[in-house]
């Protein structure tokens, strides 16, 4: 197949063809896959037409595939212990947060390993990363069997409020399950993409967002297919979980017993009804409930909806702190909200809606279901960055969603890049040495609002090596902070004195490694069954193929502009160079010709972005003063 | 051809500009070189696009408020020395920044949107002052620092109040 696409010089490989590309969801209580076909956007069933799978993954015995979605749900009661259930609030933590979350959760864990806490299961020890990735795995399996062909890239939504590990972790899954991410997408930004494209609204729009696990709000503008994040605020560790448990843990105290009473299969019966109960009050006004140790029940009753709406009415005003947040932030008043949209399974129950509505003082949309909008607005988002769509009708700009800063002496926290900072993002900072001949430095990065290291989220620690050794204080090191479009920092140094780029070694606080993800990639079941070189092989020629039809794309719009006969010349040479290469069956020649092909490359990428600048600008003169 | 800020935007280089226009170009600008629309392209080209992307996303911060403008514009003059705890030898100013900040400490609600407006009043006018100090032939540098200072003061004093007003809210 690849062969086909090798074509003559300037004759542009076809570009018309469908990319298949989707938008995941991935959720704490459950997760979904949508794709657009025809130009529409939607939600993916599976062969049963159920569109949600639940986020559970169920290890059952060594070295066979866990299973996955409504098996695994059905199972969670019988077989806690094995049933990983709710995995996003473990993404990107630690084995201290571990500990924390660990009385509510009927998991056992191994925290031997303070960056990458395990589970402890039938099917042996997996970290949150390699559960996620089982969920992902399933959706791909969905999507390309309905689509009939591979998916080209994915757009996956996070938490507005996800920190640098959580989203790190998050694609550290993704690649894991074998899918190239197109981006990170905020679930409000997919939300309000989502319903921004049925009504062309204009103007500020709120999106309050409350899910199984996690609360965002965000404030967006939009305005003819910007959609500009203002501000956004939440908390990642509150959503309609916590009015489980709220409930759960009345209902204890009505029958008069302690959690530790019961056994992991009572607690997980009790959440669960629960949560049929909370389901059952968005529409009646009472429920009869009961508690049930073994098959007995020790307490029987009656719950109104008056009552649960108490018990929850302290979240909801855990949720409306960020709200106020949000609008000082992009200093905003409430008037100046023209919609507010809502997302999440959580956003049905009728007092949600209406302390939203309280708040700001307008009825919210509910329209589209909370429960499938963010993945329909990734799903637009994958289609748009997969080139099937011109990409001059949509594009999002997020924000920073945590500030970033620098350990100090004593400490302290010196900002480097504030929250709400539109991404992508560079800031340099330079560092000098105090002592004579140093020549190496560390930098602390965290991620929080508060004055002290250690109220914050610990990011990293970067190692910066092979300073030339000077006098104290000559040395000049200018630290480059970069955060991309997905709002994942990365690191680089320069030592301007030598103009010696310095070694950087990383060493995330949570997380992996670099180089683990390779090794859990090799460990992990699916893979030995397939030849690693073969995929190895495979996911280079993509790689490869990619860069052709980049390079022949640019060529044939402005490669006569652009480029003297000579210096085209040189680009074509690597170009055929390149072309050779992937008819052979040597990844690492293949690697090496795509960086040779970038490298003759350079000056023309340069040119082609400055020329965009241009473009973009034409027709605006500079009004000379 | 983008070696300010102004420039960039194909702006002149001045205190007084229309937002909105600004906004309108920074949109244009991002949708030419923003990373989403490089997903497909080589590593070097993705690359070269978030450094660019962070270029006008750093351009526009300077230019988008008129605390920011003034400190740019500054800068771009070679008057840029305005640090935070710089003396201020404006007596006057300090006893009213000292009552404000008393003021606000034991504010009520009712009190508090009244400081407010206050607040917002003397900000306003500070903005006036620079707009007139930047548009003269001669601009008088360091009279404009000390404005400029002044404004950043008083931005810091309207954030304490908003806190103060979320604190009074019982949040």
């Amino acid at each position: 197949m690849a062969l086909l696409q090798i074509s003559e010089p300037g004759e542009s490989t076809a570009p018309h063809q469908h990319r298949l590309a989707a938008g995941i969801d991935l959720g704490t209580t459950h997760s979904l896959i949508a794709t657009v076909r025809s130009g529409v956007a939607e939600t993916l069933p599976d062969a049963q037409g159920r569109h949600l799978l639940p986020s559970v993954v169920r290890y059952t015995a060594p070295n066979s595939a866990p299973d996955v979605g409504w098996e695994a749900l059905a199972q969670a009661t019988e077989d806690p212990h094995n049933t990983i259930a709710s995995v996003k609030r473990l993404m990107g933590r630690g084995s201290d947060d571990v500990r924390a979350l660990q009385a509510r959760m009927p998991y056992e864990f191994n925290l031997s390993n303070i960056r990458m806490p395990t589970l402890r299961t039938a099917g042996g020890e997996f970290s949150a990363i390699e559960v996620s990735a089982e969920i992902l795995k399933t959706l791909r399996v969905r999507a390309e069997q309905t689509l009939g062909g591979e998916l080209t890239g994915v757009v996956i939504t996070v938490p507005a409020y996800f920190d640098d590990a959580q989203r790190q972790a998050t694609k550290d899954a993704a690649k894991l399950a074998g899918l190239k991410v197109f981006r990170l997408l905020n679930e409000p930004t997919a939300a309000a993409v989502a319903y921004g494209l049925d009504s062309g609204t204009e103007g500020v729009v709120a999106v309050y967002d409350l899910g199984g696990g996690t609360f965002d709000i965000s404030l967006l503008r939009l305005n003819r297919g910007v959609f500009e994040v203002l501000a956004t605020a939440g908390d990642t560790a509150l959503g309609g979980d916590d009015m489980d448990h709220a409930l759960a843990d009345y209902l204890l105290q009505q029958a008069g017993i302690n959690r530790s009473d019961m056994d992991a299969k009572d607690s997980r019966r009790l959440l669960r009804d629960a949560r049929t109960y909370k389901e059952r009050l968005s529409d009646a006004s009472s429920v009869a409930v009961e508690v049930c140790i073994g098959a007995r029940a020790v307490y029987q009753g009656e719950l109104t909806r008056a009552q649960f709406e108490a018990l929850i009415e302290p979240l909801l005003q855990r949720t409306l702190l960020p709200c106020r947040r949000v609008l000082r932030d992009a200093d905003m008043a409430v008037e100046d909200i023209v919609q507010v949209v809502m997302v999440g399974g959580a956003t049905r129950t009728p007092r949600v809606r209406s302390a939203v509505e309280q708040f700001f003082a307008r009825p919210p949309l509910v329209d589209i279901d909370p429960d499938k909008v963010v993945a329909i607005g990734a799903a637009v988002q994958a289609n748009t960055l997969a080139g099937n769509k011109s990409g001059d009708e949509l594009l999002l700009l997020d924000v920073l969603p945590l500030s970033l800063g620098l350990e100090t002496m004593g400490g302290l926290v010196e900002q480097i890049i504030p929250r709400n900072t539109t991404l992508p993002v560079t800031r340099g900072q330079e560092f000098t040495t105090f002592k004579d001949g140093q020549t190496a430095m560390a930098l602390h990065v965290v991620q929080g609002e508060r004055d002290l290291v250690a109220d914050c989220r610990s990011l990293a620690r970067f190692e910066l090596r092979g300073i030339m050794p000077m006098v104290a204080g000559m040395a000049r090191v200018l630290v480059t902070f970069q955060v991309d479009a997905d709002g994942l920092l990365n690191v680089s140094a320069r030592e301007q004195f030598s103009g010696v780029a310095t070694d950087i070694v990383v060493k995330p606080s949570y997380g992996l490694k670099e180089g683990e993800i390779e090794r859990m990639l090799r460990d992990s079941f699916e893979y030995a069954q397939v030849d690693v070189l073969q995929r190895r092989l495979r996911e280079q020629q993509v790689e490869t193929d990619r860069e052709i039809a980049a390079v022949e794309a640019a060529l044939a719009v402005d490669g006569d502009q652009l480029l003297s006969s000579q210096e085209r010349a040189g680009i074509e040479t690597a170009l055929a160079a390149l072309k050779q290469a992937r008819t052979g069956d040597d990844p690492i020649a293949m690697q090496d010709a795509v960086k040779a092909m970038e490298r003759a490359a350079t000056d023309y990428v340069a040119r082609r972005m400055n020329s965009n600048i241009r473009k973009a600008m034409a027709g605006h003169k500079i009004d000379e003063f | 051809m983008n070696d300010n800020d102004f420039a960039l935007f194909g702006l002149p280089v001045a205190f007084t500009l229309d937002v909105a226009v600004l906004t309108t170009r920074y949109r244009e600008l991002q949708r030419a070189v923003h990373p989403d629309r490089f997903v497909q392209a080589g590593e070097a080209e993705r690359l070269l696009a978030v450094r660019q992307a962070a270029r006008i996303n750093d351009a526009y911060q300077h230019l988008k408020t008129p605390l920011a403008r003034a400190q740019y514009l500054l800068t771009l003059h070679g008057h840029g020395l305005v640090v935070e705890n710089s003396t201020l030898k404006d007596p006057e100013f300090l006893l009213e920044q000292m009552e404000l900040r008393e003021a606000l400490s034991e504010a009520d609600s009712a009190a508090l949107t009244e400081l407010q407006s206050q607040i917002d009043a003397r900000v306003l006018a500070l903005v006036k002052a620079l707009e007139l100090g930047f548009t003269v032939a001669q601009p008088d540098w360091p009279q404009l620092q000390v404005t400029v200072l002044k404004l950043q003061f008083m931005h810091k004093l309207r954030n304490e109040a908003e806190l103060r007003a979320e604190r009074l809210l019982g949040m």
